[in-house]
């Protein structure tokens, strides 16, 4: 048995704007283990990125998170501020982001952005130094990369970069944040191997954050599917995939267009709920087929079997 | 089909652009010797990754750039270089739908400004009365009901599903023959995307245009274009039907491209074809062929001759010098 490394107790994170409070994410529990690979899956607005960025406390006001617990390795991420937070992130949480352009600095050679990183956290600047090379190597990217600027790398060398970064202090969890989204099909596919590649060689817990169900089908061991905020599916990669519960879950999976067949996807009608309002009852019951009276109140996610968590009625009492 | 005179012939295309300063100066060849045929009726699906120059040569096309050399021949008249003021009565019949309409739509005009201005500046309706009138038709016919309440809505309170709903009604208002559809369902959730391909597949069986589908999405591709046209730093590699391309592709390139393909369930049954790195800087495309500091089937030849675009099969064509057969 692989041993708990991150478990996530019901975490909650609005954003109180002047036009009233965001119900970003709500209530949200699960947990991962060593070399789990995590993928939550949401369509925009479904609270997935605000989810990855509270596990590292980032929240940017007016965000604010009102939750209970983010425990990595026994510790209570939520609780840390100031230096003991910034020490966390990095060593024990880090994460890598849809642009890594926005996260390298224009003006500084790629190498000694990946040396500050170790620096910061304590590591002596030639240690540092000699550390960058085996990143570079670990990321398959060659020694020379080093003294290159950000802009006179393509769209993978620059991601290839910014992993490197988030995995200098050989974290416990990456959270990624849709790392290939603005990448082609082929990069994307060797930057998803590369991720694969370092879970496996490091034990770390890859938790991918995604719009493509596809994606994080061929490569996370485990799934939760996000709608409004909420999980409301969650298990292993073949529960949710093969056997899926939750009808949105069935929805988004059959409006996948499929390369292998010239099936027609069909669309969920409606459209997703606006998250200024707190919702009573379940958020998806007006785009549902299988809508009941019941769902008007909130159905708890429930184990049905397996670990394999739903929230939806059709499947409590 | 066959006896039909296409829509429209794009013979050897070429749109360079000049770039850069002073020293710093190079030409990137976008679109670099494209030829293909499109007829009424007829999808053509555009695909390729970023760089490929599949956006320039829909736009090229619609002569919203001007080609460098080469030939666009739309309805039989070459309008290659045809000066502004002669185009103007042809740019009704030919329309693009863009990817992101939030950009291409006037924040300040509501839905029903957008969709009627058009009409009255091609001086298809007589009045007022008669335009809202067909933009009420129409924005009905796009799915957006009921009709009168989205009339006096602006873009910023439509979501993307709906504002691309807008984008199509007001390219078909003017009843086009040739539409160009650039990645017009990127910017969405799957959840709605189908919606959008149902509703450009519904207009192409009611109009009967030609459509030229630019999209890097295989699967989005497959649903649409009866034939795929498989373009790479300018060129297109790989051209045929559809079910062919996507199921027995014969340029290592297409192979790579649909192997990469992120698949729910399931595995491919495609030969492995990894190619290395990342498409080149577009301004010096590699000799011979382009694809071969990447392609693992590379031999000395490749680097030497540029491979032309051949039928190997009936219909599908392919410049490579070791397709895969």
């Amino acid at each position: 048995m692989s041993s708990l490394v991150l478990s996530v107790e019901e975490l909650t994170v609005r954003y109180f704007t002047r036009r009233g409070v965001v119900y970003a994410v709500e209530n949200v529990s699960f947990s991962a283990s060593q070399r789990d690979f995590v993928a939550l899956v949401g369509e925009s607005g479904s609270g997935k990125s605000t989810l990855g960025y509270a596990l590292l406390k980032l929240v940017p006001p007016p965000g604010r998170i009102l939750g209970k617990r983010v425990v990595i390795d026994g510790v209570d991420i939520l609780k840390l501020e100031g230096e003991e937070l910034r020490r966390a992130r990095g060593s024990l949480i880090s994460m890598v982001f849809q642009d890594p352009f926005a996260t390298l600095d224009p003006v500084r050679r790629v190498g000694d952005q990946i040396a500050e990183v170790m620096v910061e956290h304590g590591v002596a600047l030639e240690e540092a130094r000699k550390r960058v090379a085996e990143l570079l190597e670990a990321v398959n990217l060659p020694a020379h990369i080093a003294s290159s600027y950000p802009h006179q790398l393509s769209g993978g060398q620059r991601q290839r970069v910014s992993i490197a970064a988030a995995i200098a202090l050989n974290p416990k969890v990456l959270v990624a944040d849709e790392p290939t989204t603005a990448l082609d099909v082929i990069v994307q596919r060797q930057i998803m191997d590369l991720l694969d590649d370092i879970r496996r060689r490091t034990n770390m817990v890859v938790l991918l954050i995604t719009h493509d169900i596809a994606l994080a089908s061929e490569r996370a061991s485990k799934i939760a599917v996000m709608y409004a905020g909420r999980i409301v599916e969650y298990g292993s990669k073949s529960d949710v995939i093969e056997k899926p519960l939750h009808p949105y879950t069935r929805g988004l999976l059959s409006s996948v267009p499929d390369i292998e067949r010239a099936e027609w996807p069909r669309p969920i009608p409606g459209l997703p709920p606006d998250l200024r309002s707190p919702q009573r009852g379940c958020a998806f019951k007006p785009r549902c087929p299988h809508a009941m009276e019941v769902c008007d109140k909130l159905p708890p996610l429930l184990d049905v079997g397996g670990g394999h968590f739903v929230s939806c009625w059709l499947y409590s009492s | 089909m066959e006896l039909e005179e296409p829509l429209l012939v794009v013979e050897d295309l070429h749109v360079h652009f000049k770039v850069g300063a002073f020293g710093a100066r190079k030409v990137i060849r976008a679109v670099d010797g494209v030829s293909l045929q499109l007829c009424r009726g007829e999808t053509i699906g555009l695909v390729g990754e970023s760089g490929s120059g599949k956006t320039t040569l829909g736009r090229a096309v619609l002569r919203l750039y001007e080609p460098t050399s080469g030939k666009v021949i739309f309805e039989g008249v070459d309008i290659t270089h045809m000066p502004e003021r002669k185009l103007r009565p042809l740019r009704r019949k030919m329309q693009l739908v863009p990817q992101d309409p939030f950009t291409s739509l006037n924040p300040l005009q509501t839905v029903g400004d957008a969709l009627t201005e058009p009409l009255v500046v091609h001086g298809i309706v007589r009045n007022g009365v008669e335009a809202r009138e067909r933009a009420l038709k129409m924005l009905e016919r796009v799915g957006l009901v009921p009709p009168e309440e989205f009339y006096n809505v602006k873009p910023h309170n439509l979501s993307g599903g709906q504002r691309q709903r807008v984008a199509i009604a007001r390219a078909f208002l003017l009843e086009p023959i040739l539409v160009v559809a650039d990645e017009p369902t990127s910017n969405l959730d799957v959840s709605i995307r189908a919606s959008i391909l149902e509703l450009l597949k519904e207009f192409k069986e009611r109009y009967r245009q030609g459509m030229i589908f630019i999209t890097h999405d295989l699967a989005v591709a497959r649903l649409i274009a009866d034939e795929i046209a498989v373009m790479y730093l300018g060129k297109i590699v790989e051209h045929g039907p559809t079910k062919r391309v996507l199921t027995k592709p014969l340029h290592p390139y297409t192979t790579a491209l649909l192997r990469a393909v992120p698949r729910v369930k399931g595995k491919t049954s495609l030969s492995e074809v990894e190619l290395k790195g990342e498409v080149p800087d577009p301004s010096k495309p590699p000799k011979g062929c382009r694809l071969h500091p990447r392609c693992p089937l590379a031999k000395p030849k490749c680097s030497e001759v540029e491979p032309q675009l051949v039928e190997l099969d009936k219909d599908h064509y392919v410049a490579c010098h070791n397709p895969l057969l």
